[in-house]
């Protein structure tokens, strides 16, 4: 692990000779070439091993603070990464056009198209352009250059050729390649383009055959502002789909993107999970939401499988069961899993449905699945049922996640009500019951963890660290559990101000508990240390050596 | 807003269609609806058959590509084998029209479409097999449509 000393003098040297395109020579377009590390770190500093080692060099236009780097370096679960809004993407857009304005000495609405016909590859674009310079100019459609400000103009006997219209005074309009239309016809033309087919980084001239491409500042003489808001729009859209190493936020209505330099092939080291500005959590490494400490490879399997058994496993997801002592119909209505039977006042543990009397230290019983053993499995009807029965084990209390996740996530709508009755009831202060909406959200986001250590046990092959997993496990479910049960309390018993300090520890405690079960799997999976079962296939670069 | 160009070219290739061509404008109907006929030349297999094409220019013609459709059935690996007729031709597609091309180049593409199909952009996958590893099976069969279907002037459909 690197000091902080060379993390301060990393940091330095990058404000003096990094620029907008941070992330780019990581997006070459072989993805051959070895990034080479930067000045003052050396290139074992980085605790992913098979990180470029520049991806996560702080870019000094954006507000990264140093704080947050400090953090993302020691969490071996957290990876680099970058939340930009639209006003950063198009600072980055300016400052690259600005750049090759200056190397290439072309107007920067030229040096805009050079740029999004290389996908804003500036390097191949400098280097292919050193090269051969027409064959360049030419393809990005920028042949024939004789430097005239865009404008309109009337010219005395001029017909349109799309619309056949040679009225006198008819304003018309060229590009640089002398192909002359009237001015509505270019308007009607650049509005179905930008805003029909949704295309904007690549528009052509009208013309038959000419690839001449429309320059933003020929766009502004033509067109109403909607149309250039919209056209800007599409522009940051196909900037952001070009980088390799960004995505956008998949939060309805975001307007974020996300740069995160994790690759393909490390997603069987590292589970990449990112939140965006909004609260948005998500993987940065499939479409999927944040499925911490599970990696990809293993969620996509798991879904599948999930999907293929769902009838099996939609009985168990059921929102109702009946008591196991006077049968009556129970149905789930909270988050936690201590039922009490309305009839007989029975309780019991939903997931398991033991007595919870019996439960509430010994919560091992109730996430590990005792493997049978080797006389049952001899049997090979008994081992395809054996097999679907530790299935179901973790499917149920996978499932069981998910739905409490989804039962707390209606209670966190309630909560702000919550907070305001409390407020009344207690005479406390809408800052002194926020802590009721800290809860809360840890409860959204552990159940999120708790949900995917199932389906990551699933796959898991027992070796030594499997003990201290389940542990961590163990230890947060019960936290959770706990937390879950605080939090359902009627108002009257939230306004003892014991119980408060009580929510506030156990919240911190499960945050706690969240962290260290999702530090020890991302250690051992960066170093290879999970064994999976089954088909599985990890890769076999997990032993973390695979760097080229 | 295209009724002076649709009119121009109209007039044009009335007057002075390219080879192998006839155009006609249905009786009452809009300058939308074109009904055209071509014979292939002699080279081809489709010689001396005679197809029917109809052309609909849409409303936002000429910024929207025309539509074309043959009326007349053929054994072709770029054109529909069915009552629907539909034409597979690269100038069409939104991503290659441009609001200058005009509707004699269009038919200049089809004419080249019949003189030299292509196989690797088919409409119809088996047709498309046939012509590429069977030739002469595939000409006999065009020889028994064209010999079936487009023998006689052809039959537009009645006007929308
Ligand atoms: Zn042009
Ligand atoms: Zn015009
Ligand atoms: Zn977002
Ligand atoms: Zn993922
Ligand atoms: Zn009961
Ligand atoms: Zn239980």
């Amino acid at each position: 692990m690197d000091s902080e000393e060379d993390f301060m003098s990393q940091m330095s040297s990058d404000d003096e000779n990094m620029n907008y395109d941070s992330g780019d020579a990581l997006s070459d377009a072989d993805g051959m070439s070895d990034p080479i590390p930067p000045q003052g770190m050396p290139p074992s500093a980085n605790i992913y091993p098979d990180f470029d080692e520049d991806y996560d060099q702080p870019d000094p236009d954006f507000d990264l603070t140093s704080k947050d780097l400090e953090k993302t370096k020691k969490q071996a679960h957290i990876v680099p990464f970058n939340v930009y809004d639209p006003a950063d993407i198009q600072k980055q857009q300016d400052g690259m056009i600005n750049e090759v304005n200056m190397i290439l000495d072309m107007t920067k609405e030229d040096a805009a198209i050079m740029l999004r016909y290389f996908k804003w590859n500036k390097e191949r674009l400098l280097e292919d352009y050193m090269d051969r310079p027409e064959h360049v100019l030419e393809a990005a459609g920028l042949n024939t250059t004789t430097a005239k400000p865009p404008k309109l103009e009337t010219i005395p006997g001029f017909m349109c050729d799309i619309c056949c219209e040679d009225d006198d005074g008819l304003e018309s309009f060229a590009l640089k390649c002398g192909h002359r239309y009237c001015v509505d016809c270019y308007r009607q033309y650049l509005k179905q383009k930008i805003k029909d087919e949704g295309e904007a980084a690549r528009i052509q001239c009208p013309s038959d055959g000419c690839g001449r491409i429309l320059d933003s500042k020929s766009l502004d003489i033509l067109v109403t502002s909607d149309l250039v808001e919209r056209y800007n729009e599409l522009l940051h859209r196909t900037y952001v789909e070009n980088k390799d190493n960004y995505k956008w936020c998949p939060a309805p209505d975001c307007p974020n993107a996300i740069e995160c330099g994790v690759k393909k092939n490390q997603l069987n080291q590292i589970v990449p999970t990112v939140e965006c500005h909004c609260g948005n959590r998500f993987c940065f490494g499939c479409p999927n939401p944040d499925h911490q400490p599970a990696p990809c490879e293993l969620v996509k399997k798991w879904l599948k499988k999930c999907a293929d058994d769902s009838e099996t496993a939609n009985w168990i997801s059921a929102n109702t069961k009946e008591c196991p002592k006077c049968q009556s119909t129970i149905e789930k209505n909270g988050g936690c899993n201590h039922m009490t039977c309305r009839k007989c006042k029975y309780e019991f543990c939903w997931m398991c449905m033991g007595l919870w009397s019996e439960h509430g230290t010994s919560w091992y019983n109730c996430n590990r699945f005792e493997e049978r053993s080797g006389s049952d499995a001899r049997d090979a009807q008994a081992k395809s049922r054996v097999s679907l029965e530790r299935y179901l084990h973790y499917y149920n209390r996978y499932a069981n996640h998910e739905q409490s996740a989804r039962l707390d996530k209606d209670i966190a709508l309630k909560t702000e009500k919550k907070m305001v009755q409390l407020q009344s009831a207690s005479g406390m202060s809408w800052i002194e019951v926020q802590y009721l909406n800290s809860a809360s959200q840890s409860l959204q986001t552990c159940r999120q963890t708790l949900k995917w250590t199932y389906a990551f046990a699933f796959y898991l092959q027992r070796n030594n660290l499997t003990e201290i997993f389940e542990d961590n496990q163990k230890d947060l479910e019960m936290a959770v559990e706990n937390l879950s049960e605080m939090f359902e309390k009627p108002i009257v018993e939230l306004s003892d101000q014991k119980l408060k300090v009580d929510i506030m520890d156990k919240t911190a405690y499960c945050n706690k508990r969240r962290v260290i079960l999702l530090e020890d799997t991302a250690n051992n999976l960066a170093q290879g240390k999970w064994l999976f079962n089954g088909d599985l296939n990890m890769g076999s670069s997990s032993s973390g050596t695979s760097r080229r | 807003m295209s009724t002076k160009r649709i009119s121009k070219e109209y007039a044009e290739l009335s007057q002075a269609p390219p080879d192998g061509y006839t155009v006609t404008l249905p009786p009452s109907e809009s300058l939308h609806t074109w009904h055209i006929t071509l014979r292939p030349p002699p080279a081809t297999a489709f010689h001396p058959g005679v197809f029917g094409i109809l052309m609909t220019l849409p409303t936002d013609y000429p910024f929207k590509p025309p539509v074309i459709k043959f009326v007349t059935r053929t054994y072709h690996p770029n054109i529909t084998n069915d009552s629907l007729g539909n034409v597979c031709l690269a100038i069409l597609k939104p991503e290659n029209w441009k609001p200058s091309t005009k509707i004699a180049a269009v038919l200049e593409a089809v004419r080249n479409l019949m003189i030299e199909p292509q196989p690797d952009d088919p409409l119809e996958e088996r047709i498309a097999d046939e012509y590429r590893n069977d030739r002469p099976e595939w000409e006999k069969k065009v020889k028994f449509h064209v010999e079936k279907y487009a023998s006689e002037p052809p039959v537009f459909p009645a006007g929308p």
